[in-house]
């Protein structure tokens, strides 16, 4: 006798199961199949081409109407099945049909996954899952409008592509750092975020939506950070969850999705399921490759072979995108165990990484250039050994015998009016051609015609790098220590790139710049940290991850793993207040030690770190804030007493150390920044052996600067002789400027004007008015962005999970 | 093995730890820039630094006393430098975080 199969649900999986089921047992079952969507069955994964407008609905149908009639099955459309009485073995739909069953699937796919932010059910709103939702976007895109599309994983870009293709003005908001985070590692990421902003679409990452307002339709999207983005056109893309509420209500056992057995039944031997909505081996799947296997084992389980079993595979990811080649398959996540070979093109956009373990291909990410993904993946499903091809590997398939990598190329893909020399403003395109046009062939030739590396000499390894690409072998530049072993490239060279490049992320510098590692090193990482906030204070976000601890946290880490406190103390000056309140916190928090510093104020040691926002907190009440006695920063500006009550003063020397560390603190620096103001030639500041000092003159202000009191003890040099407190500040504040801006990180004040000459220095602070200027305007923009105190922050909430363990457990077994 | 829950994944910061305490000592709980997760004594085998408050590059930490760098995965110290530190079993199920009882206990015994 014939035996009645009814499918619920008319996707992808289940149609494919039928395929497979009427080949291996024709006749078998009499088959009714309920779709919710009033259709047939389509390829869904093709709705992006449709959305874009590349393909019609037509042509992405899998299984036409006639092909149900000629099989012989049921097929109820736009029938929704709201139960299933297990007991009678019937399902009944929301018109009102029941249909009995020998054997039930369960095909109910999943429902996308909506933020419950306010506003999310304003008309206007949509989701991106079945060709309704397509329809209501291609509509929406007539308006030529502007959309935001939240979510900026594969289904969001998809969809942000499509609208971009209508003509909308797309916005993707993205909750994470980088694009596809679950598929990509940072560097893929990064490039992948550039190829979709070079399309028109904007992107924000770190975008935590608040609100979604509007009069009665959605008007504007709203941001935790106060951004206001407007809309017509709001699509949610992310995420989706298995849709398991009509089996849960039945009484199937349902965990994330439906529980199936790896034959694909569930806990009532009777009722199957498989797509989206199973869950097997505790794993639910996306991807059509596992759904599709899922389709073969269901099959073969009907059709009577109970040995059919679903085993979990990878599936390699790809973007939908016209014009985005992007691949993405198994581990990369790194270890010690596992190898990686990187490939960096920065001129053509293509970055491969391989992940190895034990001579094995375990994980794989193409970007820009993904031909090799199949024989990648083909590799690792066949475990081949790749040890005979390890140095060719990544080249590919066709790879015999090409060229070596190319340590020029990030300087040969330079554009020619890319500034190499910032001093004099010269750019690439002069350098080669005067070395062409004139046949230079010494870097002394090309600094007298073209003035590159003329000053500051940071820029002396790019132009070494150009004359090599010019000339040929026949120059040989001078050896560059490498940053770290993550590159090849010194840090004058990573700076230059990164102003001329326009580099804003560290991903992005990694890329560009070829770098041979994933993420960087404790060495690299905070110094990338530093040239980027320096260079772009605007637009760069602070990476804390690649800080030390003691700038992550604002406090300095001792050797028992407590931390000190330091507060500051304008000048050196305070009061009665300030030393109360002080002595309220030391007695409150048990403080074992209290220590007045070289730095003329007061370290509080051996605090806890967990106390360290209450500690702040207290002493914020008071008017304390960070003395940053932790930062590669400005530090302390030490003073004397001055004219105020000294009987030698010839200026106020106290009232010139607080102004000038009122203006600059919180200024970040590639190394620690100390200060003095003394106001007469006896030097009681001690300003002579500082990174920066005065000493007061009947006459004016003579600035000193590059001296050491530490590992070396070295005077300082004079800068110049200025006649007022507004002169001694700008010449200050342009001296720190030109330090930030060409100072390797960790490089003291010192030791830079060596490399540099005390005499350039000279001639741009005290000679060249208008690059005084410059550089003095250039730190004012910076501070704005700079000068927020870090404590308060932290009191205020910011980076909780710093200052808080994770969880506490184990201790109440102990007390047993 | 009896796993206890620690909390979520994105209660970690990528390149970043937590800590998690027990009777015996500080647990830190790494997670790298690919969302592994490792689980190792707090305990630089060096002079003691608190390693979960190192810089995460990779699948290493180094220690923000002295710049040992330590392999999450194997406890050992890298480069020139010898020594090892414990490392507990973690597991991560559907974000949620869980270290295994056992292996914390039997550092007490």
């Amino acid at each position: 006798m014939t035996e009645r199969l009814v499918i619920i649900g008319n996707g992808m999986a289940p149609g494919r199961m039928l395929e497979h089921l009427l080949e291996q047992a024709p006749g078998r079952y009499a088959v009714t199949i309920f779709n919710a969507e009033p259709r047939v069955n389509y390829d869904r994964i093709m709705l992006s081409p449709v959305l874009s407008g590349e393909k019609a609905y037509e042509e992405i149908i899998i299984h036409g109407d006639g092909w149900y009639i000629a099989n012989n099955i049921t097929l109820y459309k736009g029938h929704k099945i709201v139960a299933i009485d297990r007991a009678a073995k019937t399902v009944t739909s929301d018109h009102g049909v029941t249909e009995a069953y020998d054997k039930l699937v369960i095909a109910t796919g999943s429902v996308p996954f909506i933020i419950p932010v306010p506003g999310h059910n304003l008309p206007g709103v949509l989701t991106y899952r079945d060709l309704d939702d397509v329809q209501a976007m291609m509509l929406a895109a007539q308006s030529r409008a502007k959309a935001v599309v939240i979510g900026g994983g594969l289904l969001g870009l998809e969809a942000a592509a499509g609208l971009n293709a209508q003509g909308m003005d797309v916005t993707v908001l993205h909750v994470m750092p980088t694009l596809m985070e679950r598929q990509l590692d940072p560097a893929a990421g990064y490039l992948l975020q550039r190829a979709v902003e070079q399309r028109g679409i904007k992107v924000i990452t770190k975008a935590n939506t608040q609100a979604i307002t509007g009069n009665g339709k959605v008007e504007q999207v709203e941001l935790a950070d106060g951004t206001i983005i407007p809309a017509t056109l709001v699509v949610m893309a992310v995420g989706i969850r298995p849709n398991a509420a009509l089996a849960k209500e039945a009484g199937v056992a349902v965990n994330r999705g439906i529980v199936v057995d790896a034959g694909m039944r569930s806990n009532d031997p009777d009722i199957y399921a498989l797509g989206e909505c199973a869950e097997v081996n505790g794993m639910v799947y996306g991807l059509v490759a596992p759904l599709y296997e899922m389709a073969r084992v269901a099959a073969h389980q009907l059709a009577g072979n109970e040995a059919a079993a679903f085993v979990h595979m990878d599936t390699p990811t790809k973007l939908k995108v016209t014009g985005i080649d992007l691949f993405s398959l198994g581990d990369f996540a790194e270890g010690e165990d596992r190898q990686e070979i990187v490939l960096r093109d920065a001129a053509a956009g293509v970055y491969k990484r391989l992940v190895l373990k034990d001579d094995r291909i375990i994980g794989t990410v193409l970007y820009g250039e993904t031909a090799d993904g199949a024989w990648f993946n083909d590799l690792k499903k066949k475990q081949t050994d790749i040890s005979q091809m390890r140095d060719t590997l990544i080249f590919g398939q066709s790879y015999q015998g090409g060229a070596p990598l190319d340590p020029m190329a990030a300087v040969a893909a330079l554009p020619d009016d890319a500034e190499i020399c910032g001093c004099n403003g010269v750019c690439k395109g002069k350098i080669t051609g005067a070395i062409t046009a004139k046949g230079l062939t010494s870097l002394d030739d090309v600094r007298a015609h073209t003035k590159a590396s003329a000053s500051c000499g940071s820029c002396t390894g790019l132009v070494e790098k150009l004359m090599v690409l010019t000339l040929g072998d026949t120059y040989n530049p001078a050896a560059v220590q490498p940053m770290c072993s993550c590159t090849t490239l010194g840090h004058d060279e990573v700076r230059r790139l990164i102003i001329a490049k326009q580099l804003k992320t560290i991903p992005a510098v990694m890329q560009e710049l070829e770098w041979k590692t994933s993420c960087g090193c404790a060495k690299c990482r905070p110094a990338l940290n530093y040239y980027l906030v320096c260079d772009w204070p605007d637009d760069y976000a602070d990476d804390y991850q690649s800080r030390f601890i003691n700038e992550r946290v604002h406090a300095n880490i001792q050797k028992d793993g407590t931390y000190s406190v330091v507060p500051r103390m304008w000048g050196g000056v305070t009061n009665a207040a300030e030393l109360r309140a002080i002595a309220d916190v030391v007695d409150k928090f048990e403080i074992p030690m209290v220590k007045v510093t070289g730095g003329q104020r007061i370290d509080m040691l051996g605090i806890r770190k967990e106390d360290l926002p209450a500690v702040w907190a207290d002493l914020g009440q008071a008017g304390f804030v960070s003395g940053h006695a932790y930062a590669k920063g400005l530090r302390t500006v030490k003073t004397c007493v001055g004219s105020d009550w000294c009987r030698f003063g010839t200026q106020d020397s106290t009232g010139l150390g607080i102004r000038i560390e009122k203006f600059m603190w919180g200024s970040w620096t590639p190394a620690k920044v100390k200060m003095a103001v003394s106001g007469c030639p006896r030097n009681c500041a001690e300003a002579t052996c500082k990174d920066v000092g005065v000493i007061c003159v009947d006459s004016g202000y003579e600035i000193h600067f590059a001296g050491a009191a530490g590992l070396d003890i070295k005077g300082t040099e004079v800068l110049g002789l200025v006649k007022t407190e507004d002169e001694a500040l700008e010449h200050i504040v342009a001296l720190t400027q030109m330090y930030r801006e060409q100072g390797r990180y960790l490089e003291r004040i010192y030791k830079w004007a060596k490399r540099i000459g005390i005499p350039e220095i000279k001639r741009q602070i005290m000679d060249d008015g208008a690059k005084r200027k410059a550089y003095y305007e250039r730190f004012v923009f910076s501070q704005k962005f700079a000068q927020v105190d870090p404590w308060s922050e932290r009191v205020s909430g910011k980076d909780k999970h710093e200052f808080r363990p994770m969880a506490s457990v184990g201790f109440a077994q102990a007390a047993e | 093995m009896n796993w206890i829950s620690i909390g979520t994944l994105s209660d970690i910061p990528r390149r970043g730890a937590r800590c998690v305490a027990t009777p015996q000592g500080k647990v830190a709980v790494f997670r790298t820039q690919d969302d592994q997760v490792y689980a190792i004594d707090d305990h630089c085998p060096h002079k003691g630094g608190p390693l979960s408050q190192g810089i995460v590059h990779g699948a290493a930490v180094t220690c923000p006393l002295h710049n040992w760098v330590i392999s999450l995965e194997t406890g050992k110290a890298l480069g020139a430098d010898e020594g090892a530190v414990r490392t507990i079993p973690v597991k991560v199920e559907d974000e949620r975080l869980f270290l295994a009882l056992e292996a914390l206990a039997s550092r007490a015994a």
